[in-house]
């Protein structure tokens, strides 16, 4: 096993275990934005797709990689937008009741 | 052309970018810090897709620079134009897309890598194929969901005879192709792969009823994480281990707790077939269905009702969300405050297409927050209130879920409208809920209907409870 791998490993293992914790205590009302925030973290794929785009030789993998970055960046782009829009909803605005 | 920096100093833009990653999951998770928590995600995603731009490997800017400008653009028109209540698919999409890129990527990679050599690492080979299988399956399998909540495909589930072996074989016959692709290294196994992948993410999103989509969408986000994950074994990519793999983890986890909220494990969501008649209702009640009568009232009468209790319990649901009632529905709430009525949201814990969906339409509404009710704080309560106000909300208030062994639903927790002393159900008509369930609450002796789209029906009730 190289190096590399047996790193990329370990990394791997913590952020499993690391990703378990972060969200152990979350109340309900969060569920659908946290799904939507963590839904637009995983659009760092777009930096894999970038690395490919960026030295794609043939045809076909400039077109793969084109459409990759495309679908990336709506990933990371759109995602975080629709997050923003419905974590805005929870702002508590001051009270305008007066009782 | 050259930006290049070196590969150290880009990998400890990586670390950074982790971090903020990490931290902006971390607030994303209580309530206060959300929304910041959001911003410092993005901000983490910003540090790595621009130091990516200096990695010494790219030689070709215009690809990526045209891609990206494409994508910002229906990126941000798409997230901009999306309404509220259409927010859910609108994730299943980004999932998918996602997903679909890490799929491309492993197909490039794949193309590249396979014919030149011969002697692909094997760690490589099987993280690409993982990366193709599992961003395929979270392709297609969000389109799919997609398609279900905007109603483009009936969101009741399709199944069909012998549909699990089917399944089954498929599946195997996935692995037959990703042990051939990858020990033979020919493209025509890695495009049988990635084709059978997609028809497989079809296939099991398909059977899987529209009220259960939240569950199969945070499934299928987690899928994408891991499969972005797995990219980052291919590239050798930190951030892409890091980011990838905390959303598969913290995506497991999120469904797990999802389901739980719907007291429904995972795999009964998945194969369950929620919303199929089950076998011994079909036969024995349906006789009694057609039979049974249901109580219509006016909107002056269930003003009135309303108007006279001393308790009322506003039940929100899908309904009010596609109406956009929610205004309209603080403005009688503060009318019957005024009189002296005592007015208390129940939010069910899947009220709506997603868990948090009535918290954010009523925030919106400015509703305050202590007037929210979580279902297990408010069950108590529905014997003491004089009048349960439902405005689109169906399955969650279903009595079957808790009285009927026989039902689909028995098992999920419900909010136990029926022991109030009134129910008014604002409703367009007697269809059936979103799971499909005839819904028993209906035709119960304390029940009373007011048919209409929920915001004129609640129009009509703030300009009846004022002449009251």
């Amino acid at each position: 096993m190289s190096q590399t791998l047996l790193t990329s490993i370990t990394v791997f293992v913590l952020a499993v275990f690391l990703g378990f914790e972060l969200i152990s205590r979350v109340p309900t009302l969060l569920h659908t934005p946290l799904m939507s925030g963590t839904n637009a973290i995983h659009g760092i794929i777009l930096v894999g797709a970038m690395l490919i785009a960026g030295s794609a030789d043939s045809d076909l993998e400039k077109v793969l990689a084109f459409v990759a970055v495309v679908f990336g960046t709506i990933n990371v782009v759109g995602g975080f937008l629709v997050t923003d829009r419905m974590l805005e909803m929870f702002k508590r605005k001051p009270a305008e009741r007066d009782e | 052309m050259t930006l290049a920096v070196s590969q150290t100093n880009i990998n400890l833009a990586y670390l950074v970018a982790s971090v903020c990653l990490i931290i902006g999951i971390k607030r994303l998770s209580s309530p206060a810090t959300a929304r910041s928590g959001n911003v410092v995600a993005a901000v983490g995603m910003a540090i790595a897709i621009v130091f990516t731009f200096l990695d010494p490997d790219i030689d070709t800017y215009w690809i990526i620079i045209a891609g990206m400008a494409v994508g910002t653009v229906i990126g941000v028109a798409s997230a901009r134009m999306v309404k509220m209540t259409a927010i859910p698919q609108m994730v299943a999409l980004f999932n998918g897309v996602g997903g679909g890129a890490a799929a491309l990527i492993a197909a490039a990679e794949f193309h590249r890598l396979a014919p030149a050599s011969g002697h692909v690492l094997p760690e490589w080979m099987g993280a690409m194929l993982f990366s193709a299988l599992i961003g395929s399956i979270s392709f297609s399998g969000s389109l799919v969901a997609f398609g279900k909540l905007q109603e483009l495909l009936p969101g009741r589930p399709i199944v069909f005879r012998g549909q699990q072996i089917v399944n089954a074989i498929l599946f195997a016959g996935l692995l037959v192709a990703g042990i051939l692709a990858g020990s033979t290294e020919a493209g025509i196994w890695a495009v049988l792969l990635l084709l059978g992948a997609l028809v497989f993410g079809v296939l099991l999103v398909l059977p899987i009823g529209g009220a259960d989509m939240p569950v199969v969408i945070s499934l299928l986000n987690a899928f994408t994480g891991l499969a972005a994950a797995s990219a980052g074994f291919v590239l050798e990519n930190t951030a892409l281990i890091i980011g990838g793999t905390l959303v598969g983890a913290s995506g497991t986890l999120l469904t797990v707790l999802m389901g739980r909220a719907m007291n429904r494990s995972l795999a009964n969501v998945l194969f369950g077939a929620f919303g199929a008649p089950a076998p011994a209702a079909a036969g024995g009640a349906a006789a009694s269905t057609d039979g049974k009568s249901y109580r219509e009232v006016t909107a002056e009468d269930a003003a009135v009702m309303l108007a006279y209790a001393s308790r009322v319990v506003v039940v929100p649901g899908y309904g009010l969300a596609v109406a956009q009632a929610q205004h309209n529905v603080r403005e009688l709430a503060d009318l019957l405050e005024a009189r002296g009525v005592d007015v208390k949201y129940a939010i069910h814990p899947v009220a709506g297409r997603m868990p948090g969906h009535m918290n954010v339409l009523l925030a919106e509404a400015n509703v305050p927050y202590p007037q929210l009710y979580d279902m297990e704080d408010v069950n108590p309560e529905f014997p003491r209130t004089d009048v349960a106000l439902i405005i689109g909300a169906n399955d969650v208030t279903n009595p079957a879920a808790r009285d009927d062994p026989e039902s689909p639903l028995y098992g999920m927790p419900i909010l136990n409208v029926d022991q109030s002393v009134n129910v008014v159900v604002l409703k367009r008509s007697m269809s059936p809920g979103f799971a499909g369930i005839d819904n028993d609450l209906f035709y119960r002796p304390n029940t009373a209907m007011l048919f209409g789209d929920a915001k004129s029906s609640v129009e009509k009730l703030v300009a009846a409870v004022k002449a009251a």
